[in-house]
């Protein structure tokens, strides 16, 4: 099986707006696939449709996720089967240890995957690491969880989460917006070392900027709920000159 | 997140609420002069002490119950209550303590045989109206610490409790400190002399277990001159459809440069979810502090359906410091109303306040405190800190602090903070694949981590626990 997702006829509404339209959309093993379109398309709506997000009521169609359909699943569920999403606006949890609330959820996923439970020594080791690589303060780790966090440390510790998590499918909604260069950067590399030819990944953007780093294979564009265009890299430059609206119906 | 699913989350089920099958000699219902009497002539009292009793009972008479708490309950009649229960045949030495009585502070974590006793902690246990064993007395009694029943403290040490016994805690204070004074039962005496620290926890661990009896403990600190204790309470109770009643009063004495570090879980059977049973729980909780003394008190309260209380400290001498963490949690149809009072009379005399409550399903919370400034506090500062966290949309959060300062003397800082456990706090921690238990109990740690860092190690982990079991419930 080549398909990591297949999302098929999706209809959702938040509210009482409905927003998916019969989106249908397939994300290979090993791709990074680039989700681009105006304001309000609905770009947020799926990436939130694929984790469970409470917000979102699916009205119809399903989302495949290793051949399974996951509409009915808990949002943990979805976690610990390798479902990861990098917020765009990271929540702040006061006085929860960083290292304490990411520890519990790698040895949940660890559990979950029939594992032994990391204790604490070998945990910080593996997070200390990984925190010197993403240029975070070391500080970081002992932290309340994203509190007080800069828009740019709070995309890092996203990153972060990612990697020690090692999900299979990897959604990354807006992870470029409010980062200078060198967060833009550091990012980037946490994105591209985490690829290996089996994990997917689903990156929403408004700018072409990130894609300049991580090399999607597949841009498709999203209009009024719906993939209206899928192609090559070649779009972004498209897109770039011309504008969403010179895209019709695919 | 629905409703149901966030009460299934939050109505832990009482865990401590079993009975323990032992024969019990308990005075019928009712309160009158011969019920003190009675009271006094089975703990072999002196003379001097039934007098003070019935004088208490007469001023009792005249009070009238308070109704300024954020609470609503039945009327008590206080004439149902039986005001005397103990374990038959109270016993002078371990080999004649019940078994039953044993088994059962066993199953609280607290063993009392010799072998088995908690390392470093000495615990007077106490169960309805007397107490049944006192650990450690004789290694603390090396360092002349005095650790014993209030009752054996009155027999032995009738000076002692004779300066301290309503000294910070008079006879009418209030409604419910008048009648402990008049009725209380057992407690625990402590006295730590001049220059000592002692060398071991002190515990005192109360268990509610005869129907229809309400406890009145009483409970004495004097910490001497530049001595240092650190002691603790526990407790619990049946579960039960009736009320009963707890009304104790302690008292803490920290003389020059001395430090009383008491803290408390409070684990009160909290009734059901529609309020139906559940201890009342009507505390009063004071210490004063001489020059350079301090006194902290730290509370975790989890149970009672009602629970009225408010640890305070008067900082008479100058450089004395008051602190007050406490965290409470009402869920189920739980109400509390509790807070404290710093009363700056001292120069440069410094109190902390930091107060978190968590309501969840139908609990009501309330804090209530007083910050006051007397006029020959110059320097005085007091912090304040009170959040509220809930969770669900059916609890209810309130806070009343109150400020009194002379000619402005003294400096004070007020912060107030009332949050949801906000859905987008949870989903995020469930996206990372935390289920919705852990991750409720995850947030609301995080919100009283500034108190439970207070708490000695063993207790910090016991009330974390409690805090789970109340909170969690028995989810997956």
């Amino acid at each position: 099986m080549s398909n990591m997702m297949e999302i098929k006829d999706l209809q959702a509404k938040i509210g009482d707006k409905k927003i998916l339209n019969g989106l249908n959309l397939t994300l290979e093993k090993g791709k990074v696939h680039a989700i681009m379109g105006p304001n309000g398309a609905g770009k947020s709506t799926l990436s939130k449709a694929i984790v469970g997000h409470y917000d979102i009521e699916v009205l119809g169609g399903e989302i495949l996720y290793k051949g399974v359909n996951i509409i009915e699943k808990e949002p943990e569920e979805r976690a610990l089967d390798g479902i990861f999403l990098s917020f765009q606006h990271p929540v702040e949890v006061a006085g929860v240890n960083n290292a304490y609330f990411l520890r519990t959820a790698v040895n949940a996923k660890r559990r979950h995957e029939g594992k032994d439970e990391l204790n604490a020594a070998e945990f910080l080791r593996e997070m200390k690491k990984q925190v010197e690589t993403l240029g975070m303060k070391p500080d970081m780790i002992s932290r309340s969880l994203n509190e007080g966090f800069s828009g740019g440390e709070k995309k890092r510790n996203e990153i972060l989460q990612m990697q020690m998590l090692s999900p299979d499918m990897i959604v990354l909604d807006e992870i470029d917006s409010g980062l200078d260069i060198d967060a833009l950067r550091a990012v980037s590399e946490g994105i591209n070392s985490m690829k290996d030819g089996e994990r997917s990944f689903l990156v929403i953007t408004h700018y072409s900027r990130i894609l300049d780093y991580i090399k999607p294979d597949y841009i498709h564009v999203l209009k009024d709920g719906k993939i209206v265009h899928t192609g090559g890299p070649e779009l972004v430059a498209q897109l770039e000159e011309e504008g969403y609206e010179s895209l019709g119906e695919a | 997140m629905p409703q149901q699913e966030l009460d299934k989350a939050v109505s832990g089920e009482y865990a401590l609420g079993f009975e323990i099958d032992i024969e019990q000699d308990t005075v019928p219902p009712g309160l009158d002069e011969n019920t003190i009497k009675f009271i006094s002539a089975k703990k072999d009292e002196p003379e001097w002490m039934l007098e003070l009793r019935l004088k208490a009972f007469e001023k009792w008479k005249k009070m009238v119950e308070p109704t300024w708490g954020h609470l609503e309950y039945e009327p008590i009649d206080y004439q149902s209550i039986s005001y005397f229960s103990a374990p038959k045949q109270a016993p002078d030495s371990l080999d004649e303590v019940d078994p039953k009585i044993l088994e059962a502070y066993k199953k609280l974590g607290i063993p009392l045989e010799e072998q088995k006793q908690l390392q470093g902690i000495a615990v007077d246990a106490v169960i309805d109206s007397v107490s049944v064993k006192t650990t450690y007395s004789e290694e603390l009694e090396k360092h002349g610490v005095i650790f014993c029943s209030i009752s054996d403290a009155i027999r032995d040490y009738p000076e002692l409790v004779k300066k301290y016994m309503y000294s910070v805690v008079p006879v009418t204070d209030n409604f419910f400190a008048a009648l402990n004074s008049a009725v209380f039962t057992d407690g625990t005496f402590v006295y730590i002399p001049k220059g000592v620290r002692c060398p071991m926890e002190l515990s005192t661990y109360f268990r509610i277990n005869a129907l229809n009896t309400g406890q009145f403990e009483r409970t004495i600190v004097v910490a001497d001159e530049g001595s240092y204790v650190s002691y603790n309470e526990g407790c619990s109770a049946p579960t039960r459809d009736e009320n009963q009643l707890h009304a104790a009063v302690v008292e803490l004495i920290a003389l020059k440069d001395a430090e009383i570090k008491y803290s408390t879980i409070q684990n009160w059977y909290p009734g059901d979810e529609n309020g139906k049973g559940g201890i009342y729980n009507f505390v009063t909780k004071r210490g004063i502090c001489e020059e350079n003394a301090k006194i902290s008190w730290t509370q975790v309260e989890t149970g009672s359906a009602i629970t009225w209380k408010y640890p305070s400290c008067i900082l008479k001498g100058d450089n004395s410091v008051g602190e007050f963490y406490s965290v409470a949690v009402t869920t189920l149809a739980q109400q509390a109303d509790t807070g404290t009072k710093m009363i700056h009379i001292g120069k440069n005399t410094k109190s902390t306040i930091i107060s978190k409550g968590i309501s969840a399903m139908k609990g009501q919370n309330t804090y209530r405190g007083l910050v006051k400034m007397g006029a020959g506090a110059t320097g005085a500062r007091n912090y304040s800190e009170c959040d509220s966290l809930l969770i669900g949309d059916r609890c209810g959060a309130h806070t009343f602090p109150y400020l009194e300062s002379k000619d402005s003397v003294g400096q004070v800082e007020h912060e107030a903070t009332t949050s949801k456990i906000s859905d987008e706090q949870l989903f995020y921690l469930r996206q990372r694949g935390i289920n919705e238990e852990d991750a409720v109990s995850m947030i609301v740690h995080g919100f009283c981590k500034d108190v439970f860092k207070m708490l000695p190690m063993e207790y910090a982990v016991e009330a974390k626990a409690l805090l789970n079991l109340t909170l969690e419930g028995s989810v997956g």
